[in-house]
């Protein structure tokens, strides 16, 4: 890929946002959970990093424990979040709003409960610049309308006018992006930006980013389950269950050969090489239970290579290639097919 | 895998000349029949229309799969068939009857028949609502479905291993849940009425791919066992050609192409279908979309104030000047019993498939 050769201008090689050891734990009436588990992560400028996992698996409480976001039931209870240079689960709240826009920016997953309803769109993604810029109302709304143009909204002039409830679900969506790159951040953290988008604004989308990538130099943290635009988009990926990261590596190398028997089952999943009329092939089971995860693997129970090992000792990142870990005992067994 | 009904009772047998019976039957009459379903909100100047004289067919224990440009009108054609919108003109008719004149206990009978899997999995779920509670919702209006309580309890811990949740999830509440999950409640509530038809809006969008692959096995199973037709609504065309019989393509509220999938998916007619193919990202990450995509040009024309001609012509790479003057015929490409007819709405449609357009 042409985007990694090409050189950080800012002539560093320092992580944009280095994540190291995230714990978040949940406090429910059944008592505590632990729902991230030690969780590290890094970006650098220009480039890309893929969050993927099941359903379920911490990748939304990741993020916003990153933005300092997460909701009151839920606690960092460990590690690091560092991003140009300070670690910023240590900022007090003022200095953290000061870092959310033009830093740290992030798309939320939920398009509609993050648009206040009550308020015109155009007023909306015009008050970042209000407040951080100091711009009047007349050219917050002009910078508004510029970034509705971007992200590809019809006649943006007049909609600037509308409520939230007035777009389709995918303008929503497109709406919380050019909210995300209004102030050009050093990091966008992306959940699951584009699944309410058809394929052709999705790539216009894609594009978007990409531009805005290339020109600010901005790492881009994208949580997706769509794996061809991980493929095609993502420089590295990180996969994780059940709360923990089990694999980590480049994409192309993880994807042609995974090194995480979860990994393979999910590849196996795609419906491009399904047949029709037979039933999609998935990895059985569920996941376990946040407050009963076994010793030893969490994946133990929907593993095809389980042995005794896997029950007995939990296994923990280690190097598996060039660039690549993995969180499983035997995970030089795999064959990919 | 657990049941997949409420009347848990039916044997094989009674399910499948159930099924051939409504192929009989579905020959007969179609289980949903819209004609020139028409759409519009605001007033005046400002009006825009969503829906422009919409046609589909389904019958029973079809997949329809319906996809088109974010914003096309999909989710306002959705909330037409559940009649929570009426439309300006045209006609619904399910199973041979308007919903829109249906009354009181008629009214309610029909209600259950056809379900809705909403777009939206975080706002269409009321949050004070526990999952029991919401999947068991239908059940306090359709009190014969599922008649004791102790049936319900079982019933919601049997919707709720089908969506590959737990029994202990059953009594969290919607905040506790991750947008996949929410998801998967939304789909265990439509199924909580054995309904004939559900209308599905992006049901597996917020899915990882292995419980993706889950839910359409369950979807696929309800279809072959009970002949539940499907409306499925979806950006993801890998799913679309895997689940659906017939696709219909939408472009700024109007239907322009319909036939079977692989017809659609391997003969595009319409230039707006065979970008759209063209586009979808492949998952090979050493070839890139670029060389085979067909970037569509100009802006998304404005519902507002609609291409003369044809709507297309502003962004189709095919355009020429009759386009602009005279709206497109409908166009018609096979006619074979088997395969149903395919059809677009375009005066040049493609003759062989449009930029390698097949995966
Ligand atoms: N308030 C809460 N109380 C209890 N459990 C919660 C709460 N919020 C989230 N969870 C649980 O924490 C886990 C992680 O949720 P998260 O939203 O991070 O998942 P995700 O990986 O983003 O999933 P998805 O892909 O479905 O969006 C889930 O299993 C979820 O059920
Ligand atoms: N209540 C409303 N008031 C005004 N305009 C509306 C309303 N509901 C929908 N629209 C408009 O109607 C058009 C069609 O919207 P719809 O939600 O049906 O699109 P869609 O095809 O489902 O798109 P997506 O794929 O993005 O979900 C859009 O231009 C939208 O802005
Ligand atoms: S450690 Fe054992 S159970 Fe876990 S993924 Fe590897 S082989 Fe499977
Ligand atoms: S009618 Fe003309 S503009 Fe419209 S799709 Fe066909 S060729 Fe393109
Ligand atoms: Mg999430
Ligand atoms: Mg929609």
């Amino acid at each position: 890929m042409t985007r990694t050769a090409a050189p950080a201008p800012t002539g560093t090689d320092d992580p944009a946002l280095d994540v190291e050891g995230l714990c978040v734990d949940l406090s429910t009436p059944l008592g505590t959970v632990r729902a991230v588990d030690g969780v590290s992560f890094s970006v650098r400028r220009g480039r890309t990093l893929a969050l993927l996992g099941e359903s379920g698996c911490g990748k939304s409480m990741t993020a916003l424990s990153v933005v300092g976001l997460l909701d009151p039931a839920a606690r960092v209870t460990g590690g690091a979040v560092r991003v140009r240079g300070s670690d910023t689960l240590r900022l007090s709240p003022a200095e953290r709003r000061k870092l959310a826009g033009p830093v740290l920016s992030i798309v939320f997953q939920d398009a509609l409960t993050a648009l206040n309803p009550v308020q015109p769109v155009g007023r909306q993604i015009g008050e970042a610049f209000r407040i951080h810029r100091g711009l009047s109302r007349r050219e917050a709304r002009e910078k508004a309308i510029e970034l509705m143009t971007r992200v590809g909204i019809p006649e943006p002039r007049e909609r600037a006018r509308s409520y939230p409830h007035q777009f389709s679900g995918g303008m929503r969506q497109r709406l919380l992006i050019a909210m995300a790159v209004a102030l050009d951040p050093d990091v966008l953290i992306a959940d699951e930006p584009t699944t309410a988008l058809d394929v052709t604004v999705q790539a216009q989308i894609m594009r978007l980013l990409r531009d805005i990538q290339n020109e600010r130099d901005m790492a881009l943290v994208l949580i997706t389950h769509d794996l061809a635009v991980v493929a095609q988009r993502a420089d590295d990926v990180v996969i994780m269950y059940a709360g923990t990261v089990v694999e980590k590596g480049p994409v192309r190398d993880v994807f042609s050969a995974p090194r995480h028997p979860y990994t393979q089952g999910l590849l196996d999943s795609v419906p491009e090489h399904a047949v029709r009329g037979r039933p999609l092939p998935a990895v059985p089971g569920s996941p376990p239970e946040l407050s009963a995860v076994p010793p030893g693997c969490a994946f133990q129970d929907r593993c095809p290579l389980v042995r005794e090992r896997c029950v007995r000792e939990r296994p923990v990142l280690r190097p598996a290639g060039e660039g690549r870990t993995t969180a499983c005992h035997f995970a030089e067994e795999l064959t990919h097919a | 895998m657990p049941d997949i009904r409420a009347a848990s009772a039916a044997s094989e047998a009674s399910a499948a000349s159930a099924a051939s019976a409504a192929t009989a039957e579905a020959a007969a009459r179609p289980l949903l029949e819209v004609s020139g379903v028409t759409k519009s909100f605001g007033s005046g100047r400002r009006r825009l229309t969503a829906l422009d004289g919409v046609d589909i067919r389904l019958g029973r224990g079809e997949t329809l799969g319906l996809v088109g440009e974010s914003g096309c009108g999909k989710s306002t054609l959705a909330r037409v068939l559940l009649g929570l919108e009426r439309p300006d003109a045209g006609t619904v008719r399910f199973d041979g009857t308007d919903p829109f004149a249906l009354r009181g206990k008629e009214l309610l009978a029909w209600r259950r028949r056809v379900q809705m899997v909403f777009q939206d999995p975080f706002a269409s779920l009321n949050a004070r609502m526990s999952a029991a509670e919401l999947i068991g919702e239908p059940w306090r209006t359709h009190r014969d479905v599922v008649p004791t309580p102790k049936a319900r309890e079982k019933r919601v811990r049997e919707l709720l291993a089908l969506v590959g949740l737990r029994d202990s999830d059953a009594h969290r509440y919607p905040g506790e849940f991750s947008g996949g999950q929410r998801q998967r409640i939304g789909i265990a509530r439509a199924l909580a009425l054995d309904p004939d038809l559900i209308v599905c809006d992006e049901p597996v969008s917020a899915l990882d791919l292995s419980v993706q692959a889950q839910v359409l096995n369950v979807l696929s199973e309800l279809r072959e066992r009970l002949g539940v037709a499907y409306v499925f609504i979806s950006h993801d065309l890998s799913v679309v050609r895997y689940i659906a019989d017939r696709v219909t393509v939408m472009y700024l509220g109007k239907v322009i192409e319909h036939g079977d999938t692989e017809e659609v998916f391997d003969r595009p007619q319409h230039p707006y279908t065979s970008a759209l193919m063209s586009a979808a990202p492949v998952l090979d990450a050493s070839r890139t979309t670029a060389d085979r995509e067909i970037q569509l040009q100009g802006e998304i024309p404005s519902p507002f104030d609609i291409p003369s001609g044809c709507r297309f012509r502003t962004r189709c790479p095919h355009a020429e000047n009759l386009c602009t003057t005279e709206p497109p015929p409908l166009a018609t490409r096979g006619t074979t019993a088997a395969s149903g007819t395919h059809t677009a709405l375009c005066h040049f449609p493609l003759g062989v498939a449009g930029e390698s357009a097949g995966m």
